[in-house]
C-alpha cells in the first residue's frame, strides 16, 4: 500500500524534531549566521543518529548564547561566561551524557576565556562550538576580543586598535584535541567538522565565522547578512593542518579554514579513572 | 531516608570544623564538590578530596570560584547533590551565579567560611560581615535559607541540615560559618547512618508527557528531574514561566496549548513565597531563659558562645537575660523578634562587624524595644565583659525607643578613643 503523507507531516521541516518549534520565530535577524551553526549542528545531529535524551546543550549569553532555547534536547542558558564550566558539572556528574557548548567569542573568549583554557588543559568531554561573528552582537556592537583592526564598533569609534584573539590557537594551546574552523556558508564542511567534533572524546572546538547583519555589518558598512557571508566564504582559504599561528583574521581579508588539531590526549575522565582504577 | 552507610565515616574525632563540615557534607549525600582554595575555608575542602573516592564523589579544584560555582550547577542538574566551598574574597565572585541557581531553582549549598573583610581583609581570622551578601548579594529578588554553625559538631550537623533544606526547598543553601569555628577542633561525634536523617531529592513522579518543569502544587516547591532523562527541558536565568520558557512581562494569561493549559505567568514569586510561606518550617532557634527575660541578647555563630559567658555572668548578677541563638539566620524569626519587643526593655546585638543583623532585630521590634550594637571588626571575638556592659546599659538607662544604640566596646575605647558614631555625632 503507499505512504500517504498527510499535509501536516508534509509541512514539517525534517529539523522540526530537533528544534523547539513552539518557540518560533526566533530572536535572530534575518541574513544572521547563528542560525546556520544551528542547522549544521542539527544536521551533525541527524547523521550521527545520536540519542537525544541523552544530549545536553549549553549556552552562556549573548545572541548565539539562545541557542539552548531552540534546540529540543536537554539544554541550559546560564550566565555570561559561564557555560563551559557548567557544562563541566553535568558532564563530571554524569558522563553518559554528551555535552556541547554552543556560545558566541565574546562570552567564550573573553569573559569566559579561563574557562575555554583550563576546560581545554583538563581535556574535558566537551564539544564547544563557537560563533564568531567578530562583536558583541547581544548588547548592541561592542568591540570583541576578536575584533579585527581597525574594525568599527559603538565601543572602538574609532576602529579598533587592540590584537584580537586567534581562537584556534589559543585552544590548541590550551590542549584542544580536534579545532576547526569554518564560515557559515560552509555548511557542509562545518556539518562534517561538528561531527567529527562530537565523536571525539576530549576537548573540541569548531569556530564559525558568521555574519551579524546587524551591528558589525551596519557601522561597517558590509552590506546585509548575505553580503557578508559571501565575502567571508569567497575570502575563505582551505588549508587543513595550518599552524594555528597563521590563522590570525585580518579586517575584510582572506580567512582561512579548514581541521587545524586532530590529536590524541587521554581526557578528564579517562585520567581520572585510570588514576582510582586500583 | 536514612545516610547511606558508605557515606558516614561513623565514629568519635577531635577534628576543626572545616573538616567536620565536608564530612557532615558526605554524610547528607553531597557528591560533587567543586572548588577553589582559599583560606580558612581550604580544609573543608582538602578533607573533601581526601574522602571522595572511597564514596563516589568527585571532587574538582575549579580554575576559580566563577567556575566552580558554574560547575555546582551543572552538576547539581546532572542529578548529584553538590557544593561548593569558600570564603569572603571567594563567596563575593560567586553572587551572579548564586542569582543563577536560584532563578532556575537548583538545590545547593555554599559553604562560606568567613574571613574578616573587606576585601582580602584578613585571611586567617574570623568575621561575620558576609551575612546580609548571604541574603542580598545577587542581583534581583530571591530568598535563600542561611545556616550559623557555632561550634565544630555543629558543622557536621548543619552541613546535613543545609542540604537538607536545599533539596527541600530546591534552594541555594548558605553555611555560613566562621574562621573561628571552621579552624577550632573539638569533640565532634559522627552517628551511625542509622541515625542520620537526609532529605532525597524529590524526583518528579509523574507522566514524562505531562511534566512541565516549573509547575507546582500548594507546596510551592516543583519536583525535579535531571539532565540526561528525556525531559528536553529548556532551563534559563531569564524570567520564565512555568515551561522554563523567557517571558518578557509578568502576564498571568493561561494558554491552552495541546489541550494543556499552561500558565504564561513568572516564576519569579515563587522564588520568594516558597521560603517566606514555608518559613515556620525552616526556621530554627535555640533559646535560653526567655521566659522572664527583659533583656535579651541575640547572636549566632561563634558569638553565641561569646555571649553565653556575659548571659551566665548577668544572671549571677542577678540580671534577667535571655539568650535568642540563631540557628537559621535567613529567613530570618521576624515574628519571634516582634513578640519578644512586647515584653522586653531591650535586645543586646553582638556580632562580628560593624551592624548587620543588629538593624534585623531593631525592624522587628517595631520600635518596642531599644536594640543594642555590640560591635567588632573582625580578627577576634568579643569580650564578654562588652556584651555584659551592653546588657547593663539596656537595664540601667531603661530608656524610650531610640534608633540602634552602638555600644562602646574596650577595645574602641583603648584603640579608637571613642566610638564611631560618637565621632561621627561630633
Ligand atoms: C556578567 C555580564 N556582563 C555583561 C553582560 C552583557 N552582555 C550580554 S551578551 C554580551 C556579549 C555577547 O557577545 P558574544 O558572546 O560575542 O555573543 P553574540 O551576541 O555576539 O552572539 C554582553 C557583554 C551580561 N549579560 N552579563
Ligand atoms: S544582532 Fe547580529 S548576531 Fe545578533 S541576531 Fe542580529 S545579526 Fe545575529
Ligand atoms: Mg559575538
Amino acid at each position: 500500500m503507499e505512504a500517504i503523507i498527510t499535509q501536516q507531516e508534509a509541512k514539517r521541516h525534517p529539523m522540526d524534531n530537533l528544534l523547539r518549534m513552539d518557540r518560533m520565530p526566533h530572536i535572530w535577524c534575518p541574513g544572521c549566521g547563528i542560525g546556520n551553526a544551528v542547522s549544521a549542528f542539527a544536521d551533525a545531529l541527524d547523521k550521527l543518529e545520536y540519542n537525544l535524551d541523552k544530549l545536553c546543550v549549553v549556552s552562556g549569553i549573548g545572541c548565539t548564547g539562545r541557542v539552548a532555547g531552540y534546540i529540543k534536547v536537554d539544554s541550559f542558558h546560564t550566565t555570561h561566561g559561564r557555560a563551559i564550566p557548567f557544562a563541566t558539572g553535568i558532564k563530571l556528574g554524569n558522563p553518559d551524557i554528551k555535552v556541547v557548548v554552543i556560545s558566541g567569542d565574546g562570552d567564550l573568549v573573553s569573559i569566559g576565556g579561563n574557562h575555554f583554557v583550563h576546560a581545554a588543559r583538563r581535556n574535558i568531554d566537551l564539544t564547544v562550538i563557537c560563533v564568531n561573528n567578530f562583536i558583541y552582537a547581544m548588547t548592541g556592537g561592542q568591540v570583541a576580543p576578536t575584533t579585527p583592526t581597525p574594525a568599527y564598533t559603538t565601543t572602538s569609534p574609532f576602529g579598533n586598535f587592540e590584537n584580537p584573539s586567534n581562537v584556534p590557537q589559543l585552544a590548541e594551546a590550551a590542549g584542544a584535541v580536534y579545532v576547526a574552523r569554518w564560515t557559515a556558508l560552509h555548511m557542509r564542511r562545518l556539518t562534517y567538522s561538528i561531527v567529527d567534533a562530537l565523536k571525539k572524546p576530549g576537548f573540541s572546538v569548531v569556530e564559525v565565522i558568521s555574519p551579524c547583519a546587524m551591528y558589525y555589518s551596519r557601522i561597517n558598512k558590509l552590506g546585509d547578512g548575505l553580503d557578508m557571508m559571501k565575502f567571508y566564504y569567497d575570502h575563505s582559504i582551505i588549508k587543513h593542518g595550518e599552524p594555528t599561528d597563521h590563522l590570525e583574521i585580518d579586517y575584510q581579508k582572506e580567512i582561512i579554514v579548514g581541521k587545524f588539531v586532530d590529536r590524541e590526549r587521554p581526557t578528564y575522565s579517562e585520567s581520572m579513572g585510570k588514576w582510582f582504577e586500583d | 531516608m536514612k545516610a547511606n552507610p558508605r557515606d558516614v565515616f561513623t565514629g568519635t574525632y577531635y577534628i576543626d570544623g572545616d573538616v567536620a563540615a565536608a564530612y557532615g557534607a558526605l554524610a547528607a549525600g553531597c557528591k560533587f564538590l567543586g572548588g577553589y582554595p582559599i583560606t580558612p575555608s581550604t580544609e573543608a575542602a582538602e578533607a573533601f578530596a581526601r574522602k571522595a573516592p572511597y564514596v563516589g564523589a568527585q571532587f574538582i579544584q575549579m580554575e576559580d570560584e566563577l567556575g566552580s560555582i558554574a560547575s555546582v550547577l551543572g552538576a547539581s542538574w546532572s542529578g548529584k547533590k553538590s557544593m561548593t566551598i569558600t570564603s569572603g574574597p571567594g563567596y563575593s565572585l560567586m553572587m551572579e551565579n548564586i542569582g543563577l541557581g536560584a532563578a532556575m531553582e537548583i538545590p545547593f549549598v555554599i559553604i562560606n567560611i568567613q574571613r574578616s573583610g573587606p576585601s582580602t581583609g584578613v585571611p586567617t581570622s574570623t568575621g561575620q560581615a558576609d551575612i546580609m551578601q548571604s541574603k542580598w548579594g545577587a542581583n534581583g529578588d530571591y530568598e535563600v535559607i542561611a545556616l550559623a554553625p557555632e561550634s565544630p559538631q555543629e558543622s557536621f550537623d548543619f552541613a546535613i541540615k543545609a542540604f537538607n533544606l536545599a533539596e527541600r526547598y530546591r534552594v541555594p543553601v548558605m553555611f555560613m560559618a566562621d574562621e573561628c569555628v571552621g579552624h577550632m577542633t573539638e569533640k565532634v561525634v559522627i552517628p551511625d547512618a542509622s541515625e542520620i536523617e537526609v532529605e532525597p531529592r524529590r524526583f518528579y513522579q509523574g507522566k514524562k508527557e505531562e511534566y512541565i518543569p516549573y509547575r507546582r502544587d500548594q507546596d510551592l516547591v516543583p519536583p525535579i528531574v535531571k539532565a540526561g532523562d528525556g525531559y528536553h527541558l529548556y532551563i534559563t536565568g531569564l524570567t520564565h514561566d512555568e515551561r522554563g520558557y523567557p517571558l518578557l512581562d509578568h502576564r498571568s494569561l493561561p494558554k491552552i496549548e495541546k489541550a494543556k493549559v499552561i500558565h504564561k505567568k513568572s516564576t519569579n514569586p515563587y522564588l520568594v513565597d516558597k521560603i517566606r510561606k514555608n518559613k515556620d518550617e525552616i526556621i530554627e532557634m535555640q533559646e535560653d531563659h526567655l521566659e522572664d527575660a527583659e533583656v535579651v541578647i541575640v547572636s549566632y555563630g561563634i558569638t553565641s558562645r561569646v555571649a553565653y559567658r556575659a548571659f551566665e555572668q548577668a544572671r549571677q548578677e542577678g540580671i534577667k537575660v535571655g539568650m535568642l541563638r540563631l540557628i537559621t539566620v535567613w529567613p530570618f524569626p521576624d515574628d519571634r523578634i516582634a513578640e519578644l519587643a512586647k515584653k522586653v526593655k531591650g535586645f543586646v546585638v553582638p556580632e562580628i562587624n560593624y551592624g548587620q543583623i543588629v538593624f534585623e532585630v531593631d525592624r522587628c521590634s517595631h520600635g518596642k524595644a531599644n536594640t543594642i550594637l555590640v560591635p567588632h571588626g573582625g580578627a577576634s571575638v568579643h569580650k564578654p565583659d562588652d556584651i555584659l556592659g551592653a546588657i547593663k546599659k539596656i537595664v540601667k538607662d531603661n530608656k524610650k525607643y531610640e534608633q540602634v544604640i552602638e555600644y562602646t566596646t574596650t577595645l574602641e575605647k583603648t584603640i579608637f578613643k571613642g566610638s564611631l558614631t560618637e565621632k561621627i555625632k561630633k
